[in-house]
């Protein structure tokens, strides 16, 4: 799988001009806040639960809301992330046979099969492996250990499944770092949190990234 | 052979296809690039090889010239 690397910058770049553009210390960056985020949700609740368990055991049902409460948040926020790659839009069944021609010629064959079967493009990448999807892109740095989770899509809605992927992989081939820059990150943690919430057909597309990314 | 498409609702649409010798054809392909452009697409040359080139101009010798609607974040 060759990597993107072209050499040209994003005109998409100018609708948001107040953003840093994306590199690889501002993944790392957003990565510990994101684990110190979930660790912030993770330890203090289910401590306290167990403090008011230890200090009045009537208190158990607000022990209960507690620990509720750290497990449901951090659930949530890899529900967003693995929203990214969910199908979205209109399915445009009537052009999506052309659309998907296309996108078969900018993919290599093991790339091509693996979206076919997935709906995942998969990407070589200087960040790592992307897996490009409709309306969102998964980012697994080398190592594997975490997933960047990245909310982009095209500006019209309309297009055939297929070409909204092609858009995404073009952009991406184009300005790696300006098409993170663009794209809204959503969530950064475990592949395993984003793994379960996916949709399972995709779920073979993430363990070759991963597969892919340990490699790297 | 050359060829410019344009992503659409009907999958894609080939707008113009050249060749090197071809001076009619290329003209006619760099006034609908050009079209293109001004209707807010964004033209892309992708290179093979997973590298792709934002084009300002048609060259002669593209291959594949593919014109994409603009991303945003979600």
């Amino acid at each position: 799988m060759a990597a993107a690397t072209g050499g040209g910058v994003l005109p998409e770049l100018g609708q948001v001009p107040w953003r840093a553009r994306t590199d690889r210390r501002y993944l790392r960056r957003n990565a510990r806040i994101w684990t110190a985020w979930t660790l912030a949700y993770g330890i203090p609740f289910p401590a306290a639960a167990l403090a008011l368990v230890w200090l009045e055991p009537l208190a158990f049902p607000v022990a209960l809301a507690c620990l509720a409460h750290g497990w449901i948040i951090p659930e949530l926020y890899a529900f967003r992330g693995a929203s990214v790659v969910r199908p979205k839009g209109p399915r445009n069944e009537s052009s999506e046979p052309m659309a998907q021609g296309l996108l078969g010629d900018l993919l290599d064959h093991e790339p091509r099969e693996l979206q076919r079967t997935t709906g995942l493009a998969v990407q070589q990448g200087g960040f790592g492996v992307w897996l490009v999807a409709e309306a969102g892109a998964l980012l697994i740095p080398p190592g594997g250990r975490r997933v960047h989770c990245f909310c982009v899509r095209t500006t019209d809605r309309e297009l055939p499944p297929s070409d909204r992927i092609a858009h995404l992989l073009l952009a991406l081939r184009t300005d790696e770092e300006g098409f993170a820059t663009v794209a809204n990150h959503a969530f950064c943690g475990a592949p395993w949190r984003v793994r379960r919430r996916m949709p399972e057909r995709m779920r073979p597309a993430l363990d070759a990234a991963r597969c892919a990314a340990r490699a790297a | 052979m050359s060829r410019l498409i344009k992503m659409d609702h009907t999958g894609h649409t080939t707008l113009a296809e050249w060749t090197e010798a071809d001076q009619a054809a290329f003209e006619l392909a760099v006034e609908q690039f050009r079209c293109g452009l001004d209707e807010g697409y964004i033209a892309v040359h992708d290179q093979g090889g997973a590298q792709a080139e934002q084009l300002r101009e048609l060259p002669r010798d593209a291959g594949l010239v593919i014109l994409r609607r603009p991303i945003a974040g979600g």
